[in-house]
């Protein structure tokens, strides 16, 4: 288990680097832009976003007949379907399924003592490109453990991968580093010259290293972006074309998809290829939207449908649309919060705003700090292609976490006398009046490093005297 | 017209003069005005906190002060959209009116006193910080994420006071980082975002940054102070209800 540490210290420890976070933040504004330009060239973009968001919904109340109609055709269509209650089963299922691909059984080779066995041995390899699921379930974890090499082919992906951290967005995984950090991770791992930022020869170092990696591997894992119930066919929408490429080599080709991915109709795909790459990078539809709808001769299809608390969440009345999400990460650009604390300061596999109130229904105790790590200012709702509304939930979340107990005491006690101090008149006025006596007279009291308010920024100049007694003064007259 | 001024509690203990400004552009108006003198707080720090289940009182105070009055109008986009949201007092009744009659000041000017012009003067450039509670929530100006037409309640009645200029900022709703508790649970983050929040002020030359709520003005000038710069912070009102010939400086 990594040490927890919350949103607000890890942001300070990232605000050390002002020039960087200067730089992340108007990265993201930048793609937030594209996003901008891109859709205010579709008049009828806010039409498109309530049609997103009505199908989702409709999705979101016949689940059940859905699922049960995909895997039907699916199977009938020669895939073979999976159901995972949790990651571990979404993980387990994962691995028999590479194990029994393997030329030998493992065991023969696996005789070190070590506790972690070598990787690769006995043809336990895998190719994967994106895919946040696995992310959620700690699915390279868990492979490495067992001894299966996992190959990231998502270019940004694989450097993070490389670099053992997890990735801090969910559509652009490596935007909190440096060019120079991947020139040096790159020279570690790549042996690409030290010191090399150029990004032509680094992703072309990339490029023939992932090459290698492709035409070796037989088994190829993606994730899904629709899963449609009228074909039982599904698509992964890339940029790099580095799903297709791995599973066009590969003979097993296994999907994960959280079962909130399913549509009905692949009529349905015109609204949401429109939607999702316009939100996602101002683009107006991915480099590649790949269609799957059968093994190929020789080839063998799996598709893993995980819960992993979807249920949970579906049963939750004030936060069940968040499952709507198609992982755009329109929210993540546009939060203002985001852009200057970077993905890693979120502590789970989606960061930003979704991931603040998806988090929680998976372990209150452990993401009881995301919820408050946002202003509440509502951008993302309004960028949201689906019209999920995240800051309104995250608002929900806070009153759920305090009420099941999960704020720090020190803090509940100062709401408290707040609580009664703001709710009697009297006490008010005193408190306010003894307040501004105390910053005026004593200004060591507020202004001190004690007072978080003061560590950067100075206490308002103190009226002589309150709005009310002002009134009542001049009014009072009359 | 019987209008009852709501003075959100940080206005009233330090920011009294946007009260007065409130209260005199109302009356020029020609509202009747009344300060009903035991009012606190809307509950928003707590509920924003997730305590909402604590501002009970809080809300039954509010009720208290606020029944029966035509319109409740107040100086903050923030503290309004949260009584519009959020006031749930023990009189159900009273709360329903209040929630469907309170608004904030430059909402209040525009669609129901319908303002056209305005006798006021200001000569200097100024930036407008559209909060987001004001903005998103009241919704008293577009939005810069969605697609329909620009339109700004705030922005319209500041192009009626004389020598008033706006600049154009970069990014043109960025939220300032006060957000309530935020401004002290997030210290980092929040005044990372403020000093940007001030700087696309500053790159555009404006003598002022002008908002509709106090809050996020108090932190900003916070900021500001401590960085020694010479741009000020008003509200508004006190735009709005600056005299054709000066009192005697700003
Ligand atoms: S919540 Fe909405 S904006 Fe955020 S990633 Fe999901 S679909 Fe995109």
């Amino acid at each position: 288990m990594k040490t927890f540490i919350d949103h607000a210290t890890a942001s300070t420890v990232f605000n050390k680097d002002e020039a960087h976070v200067n730089w992340h933040d108007e990265t993201l504004w930048f793609v937030r832009s594209k996003r901008d330009k891109a859709v205010f060239q579709i008049p009828e973009w806010e039409q498109l976003r309530e049609a997103g968001s009505q199908i989702k919904n409709h999705v979101l109340s016949n689940m059940h007949d859905y699922l049960v109609a995909f895997e039907k055709k699916a199977t009938e269509n020669g895939i073979t379907i999976h159901w995972a209650a949790d990651a571990k089963e979404h993980n387990e299922i994962v691995y028999k399924i590479i194990a029994d691909t393997a030329p030998q059984p493992p065991e023969g080779e696996l005789k070190s003592d070590s506790k972690t066995p070598p990787l690769g041995v006995g043809g336990l390899r895998m190719v994967k490109s994106k895919s946040m699921l696995t992310e959620e379930c700690h699915l390279n974890e868990f492979l490495k453990e067992k001894g299966v090499e996992v190959i990231d082919s998502d270019l940004g992906e694989r450097i993070v991968q490389m670099r053992e951290e997890p990735p801090s967005h969910i559509v652009l995984p490596a935007i909190h580093l440096k060019k120079s950090d991947v020139g040096e991770t790159f020279h570690k791992h790549l042996g690409t010259e030290k010191g090399a930022t150029d990004p032509q020869y680094l992703t072309e170092a990339a490029r023939q290293h992932l090459r290698d990696t492709f035409l070796t591997r037989k088994v190829a894992l993606t994730g899904v972006n629709f899963a449609i119930a009228e074909t039982g066919g599904f698509v992964v929408c890339t940029n790099e074309g580095n799903a297709d490429m791995g599973v066009h080599l590969a003979d097993v080709h296994i999907a994960c998809m959280g079962f909130e991915k399913i549509i009905p109709k692949v009529e349905h795909l015109g609204v949401f290829l429109r939607l999702l790459a316009r939100s996602a990078t101002g683009q107006p539809i991915t480099t590649f939207s790949s269609h799957f709808h059968k093994p190929r001769e020789g080839q063998k299809m799996h598709i893993v449908i995980v819960d992993n608390g979807r249920t949970k969440q579906l049963g939750r009345p004030d936060f069940r649309n968040s499952l709507k999400c198609i992982r755009c990460a329109a929210c993540l650009n546009t939060c203002p919060v985001y852009r200057r604390s970077g993905g890693h300061s979120y502590h789970t596999a989606i960061a930003g705003p979704i991931g603040s109130i998806l988090a929680p229904n998976l372990d209150m105790a452990q993401n009881a700090d995301l919820p408050f790590a946002s202003t509440l200012c509502g951008s993302c709702s309004n960028v949201c292609p689906v019209k999920i509304d995240i800051h309104d939930q995250l608002y929900k979340w806070r009153q759920v976490l305090v009420q099941e107990g999960h704020v720090p005491t020190v803090k509940k006690l100062g709401i408290q006398s707040m609580a009664s101090v703001l709710s009697s008149p009297i006490f008010y006025r005193t408190a306010g009046k003894l307040g501004r006596f105390l910053m005026k007279n004593t200004p060591f009291v507020t202004n001190n490093n004690l007072n978080v308010w003061y560590q950067q920024r100075d206490m308002p100049d103190v009226p002589k005297e309150s709005f009310r007694e002002w009134f009542i003064r001049e009014k009072g007259k009359k | 017209m019987k209008v009852a001024l709501f003075v959100p509690c940080y206005i009233d203990q330090f920011y009294p003069n946007v009260a007065i400004a409130t209260l005199e552009l109302l009356e020029k108006l020609g509202c009747e005005v009344v300060y009903p003198l035991n009012q606190t707080c809307c509950g928003q720090p707590m509920a924003n906190s997730g305590f909402e289940h604590l501002s009970k009182d809080c809300d039954n105070n509010f009720v208290d002060n606020f029944k029966g009055f035509d319109y409740i109008v107040s100086p903050s986009g923030s503290c309004t959209l949260h009584i519009k949201q959020h006031l749930h007092g023990a009189d159900n009744q009273a709360s329903t009116h209040i929630r469907q009659h309170i608004y904030e000041l430059s909402e209040f000017l525009t669609d129901v006193l319908k303002v056209e012009k305005l006798e006021a003067k200001f000569p200097h450039r100024v930036g407008l910080h559209q909060s987001c509670h004001g903005q998103r929530g009241l919704k008293l100006a577009q939005m810069s994420e969605l697609v329909a037409e620009p339109f700004s309640k705030t922005e319209r009645l500041l192009n009626m006071v004389e020598g008033l200029s706006i600049v154009t900022l970069d990014r043109k709703d960025e939220c300032c980082g006060f957000g309530g508790t935020f401004c002290v649970l997030e210290e980092a983050i929040s005044v990372k975002m403020g000093k940007d929040r001030i700087t696309d002020h500053t790159k555009h030359e404006a003598e002022f940054i002008v908002g509709s709520d106090v809050s996020c003005l108090m932190h900003m000038e916070g900021i500001m102070k401590r960085q020694g710069s010479s741009m000020k912070v008003k509200h508004i009102a006190e735009i709005l209800n600056s005299p054709l010939t000066p009192r005697g400086g700003i």
